[in-house]
């Protein structure tokens, strides 16, 4: 669903019926901001929203990553499991050296290349179902960072590793701070727009998840798209989990179940399951309400694993909606 | 028509499926292992039994998968299921203070209701089963958390015969396993029912013009499925002594029981298949567990190795596909 959508109606009252129409999620993500300063008034505040930005960062940028996989018609359940690798892995590697943190960071970008490909090529060559293929790709990540670790990550991350979701400037004109993770959301959340709306690869992949065999005939190489977007999945999830290695530290349940948070963004940003269809700008609402939403749960005081339901009743929902809207279409 | 159906059955030729070899295959693999390691013992009843054993839980779970996913449905939401039904037994039974007739009858119903919602869903609202399946799951999952977080009750003193009980020389738990394998295989072949779940599966559209309600199937195989979800729950609940909020979900026995429907040959698309080629699956598995066992394979890269078979077995028969795959 895009910002601003010309619906026409049917029969002769097309004419009349043509206005414009904002997305829900717009609306949605406004009420939840609304009901947040509500209870916690200094939230609008400059410092309060670029502090609310730099939580959310992490689930929004894996959410633009998982939208490619999603646009075409599959699904990424590892990339909760390749933001634990992360984690884990940059604090053995570096074992809190700053010199290391660079070299560390390229390896990093490496096995989520290599994981990105990897679940690509067994999905599109092997033919398996994308869910049993990042379902096994979870067992593995999970599995090699336990290995790895001994079961029991100790150790920390250097400062400058953490930098990326920790440090704030302060004193900035207009904005008051600014965090370094906010930064790199906003490059993550331009690069992903330009790749989806404005090259041929982005139309490629929503042409693809509208109809696989439609593209193949028209020429479209599937395979090349489809694993490059498993790919831009993965590398978000090392950027996430990179930003959550800096505000949460090393524990082997950093980055749990985000993978399940970060398709029910996607939904909630009006991203069609199963392909064909979606946006970032969507996404990225999406991504922003569900964690609004998460907040505002903390100031009611329910438990997290709340969190778990609310989750499931909106992936539900959401695609209830969209199969009556398939129906009618 | 017996006729017909003795022709077909070619009773002198001894030409195993795909799935006997994966059975075959398993057990020699479970002989070979066991006399490699020198842990003869694995061979004697006690050690065959005791393999069979931890086909039980899958198992009971995979029979349910296997009907939904011919109905050409899939259910991501049974492990959750297995937590709620485990944790509810040993709630609701207190140990001996509520006997275990009324607490059994309780879960199955509550595990029917899920099923029900399920089909519901899928069939009525047109969502996703996937999608559908994974938002029952986590409403499920979230719901219990926050009610629990760690072992509830416990279960009766009785009813702990249910995993470690007798009868002459046979477990309780296989003979319910053998039994409830039994009559799934007899509704598949035998009964209108099980024809409809395979036209259903098949063509869905072709189903509804032939007089079929396609809903009717797709809700009751979705409610089986969850029933059987839930004596999994009852079962572990039994071998455990109590039930805890993870016990399902750290059996990944959604996604494994997925897995072994497909090493089976059944199709993930729906409309073909059975219960023989799940069973041998569950075989795999269970000499895949007890081999990493005797062989004393770290839990971690256990961990690493299934995940990497699970993708390896499902590839070794999807891989000729020539359909999209999502």
């Amino acid at each position: 669903m895009s910002a601003v959508d010309l619906k026409s109606g049917a029969g002769g009252l097309a004419g009349m019926r043509v206005r414009l129409r904002i997305a829900p999620v717009y609306l949605v993500l406004l009420a939840l901001c609304a009901a947040i300063t509500w209870y916690n008034p200094s939230f609008i505040e400059p410092a309060g929203l670029m502090n609310f930005l730099r939580r959310a960062a992490p689930l929004a940028i894996l959410t633009c990553g998982q939208l490619f996989v999603l646009a075409t018609g599959g699904f990424d359940l590892s990339v909760g499991s390749l933001i634990t690798f992360t984690v884990i892995a940059a604090s053995l590697l570096t074992l809190g050296d700053a010199l290391l943190t660079w070299p560390a960071i390229t390896f990093l970008y490496g096995v989520g290349l290599t994981v990105g490909l990897v679940n690509g090529l067994v999905v599109h060559r092997l033919k398996v179902p994308s869910i049993i293929t990042t379902l096994g790709m979870l067992l593995m990540l999970k599995g090699a960072a336990l290995a790895w670790s001994g079961g029991s990550p100790r150790g920390y991350l250097p400062e400058n590793f953490r930098a990326f979701g920790r440090l704030v400037w302060r004193d900035i004109p207009v904005i008051d701070t600014l965090p370094l993770a906010v930064i790199v959301l906003v490059i993550f959340v331009a690069i992903s727009w330009w790749l989806l709306h404005s090259t041929q690869f982005g139309k490629l992949a929503l042409a693809i998840g509208d109809n696989a065999r439609a593209a193949e005939l028209s020429g479209v190489l599937v395979g090349r798209v489809r694993v490059a977007a498993f790919v831009i999945s993965a590398i978000s999830a090392v950027t996430a989990g990179i930003l959550i290695g800096g505000y949460s530290g090393v524990s082997v349940d950093a980055g749990n179940g985000m993978d399940l948070q970060a398709i029910a963004a996607a939904v909630i940003g009006g991203v069609r399951l199963l392909g064909g269809r979606g946006s970032v700008p969507g996404a990225v609402a999406g991504a922003l309400s569900l964690y609004a939403l998460f907040t505002l749960l903390n100031f009611l005081g329910l438990p997290q694993p709340v969190r778990l339901a609310v989750q499931g009743a909106i992936l539900i929902v959401a695609a209830a909606i969209a199969g009556r809207q398939r129906r009618e279409a | 028509v017996s006729d017909i159906v003795r022709t077909r059955s070619r009773p002198l030729s001894f030409r195993p499926s795909p799935a006997g070899w994966i059975a075959l295959g398993s057990a020699v693999a479970f002989a070979i292992i066991a006399l490699a390691t020198g842990q003869a013992a694995q061979l004697s009843w006690e050690g065959i039994t005791g393999l069979l054993e931890r086909m039980v839980a899958l198992g009971i779970t995979a029979i349910g998968q296997t009907l939904v996913i011919i109905a050409g449905s899939i259910d991501l939401s049974v492990a959750h299921l297995i937590s709620v039904s485990a944790v509810l037994t040993s709630f609701f039974m207190q140990g001996d203070s509520n006997g275990f007739l009324v607490p059994v009858v309780a879960v199955l119903g509550i595990a029917a209701f899920v099923g029900l919602i399920n089909g519901l869903l899928v069939a009525w609202l047109a969502v996703n089963p996937l999608i559908a399946t994974l938002g029952t799951g986590l409403i499920l999952q979230g719901v219990l958390s926050a009610a629990f977080n760690d072992f509830a009750g416990a279960v009766a003193k009785s009813f702990q015969s249910f995993a470690y009980g007798t009868i002459g020389p046979l477990p309780i738990s296989l003979l319910t396993f053998a039994l409830l394998s039994m009559n799934a295989i007899f509704v598949l072949r035998r009964t209108v029912f099980g024809a409809h779940l395979y036209a259903v599966g098949g063509n869905s559209a072709g189903a509804r013009f032939a007089g079929i309600r396609t809903e009717r199937v797709v809700i009751t195989a979705h409610v089986a499925a969850s029933l059987l979800a839930g004596v999994t729950g009852l079962y572990l609940a039994s071998r455990l002594g109590s039930g805890a909020p993870w016990v399902g979900e750290s059996g990944l026995y959604d996604l494994e029981s997925i897995a072994v429907v497909v090493i089976g040959g059944t199709l993930l698309s729906g409309g073909r298949g059975g219960i023989g080629g799940t069973l041998a699956g569950v075989l795999l598995f269970a000499v895949l567990d007890a081999g990493f066992n005797m062989i004393g394979v770290d839990p971690f890269l256990k961990q690493i190795l299934r995940g990497a078979i699970v993708v390896a077995a499902v590839a070794a028969y999807a891989f000729r596909t020539k359909a999209y795959v999502g």
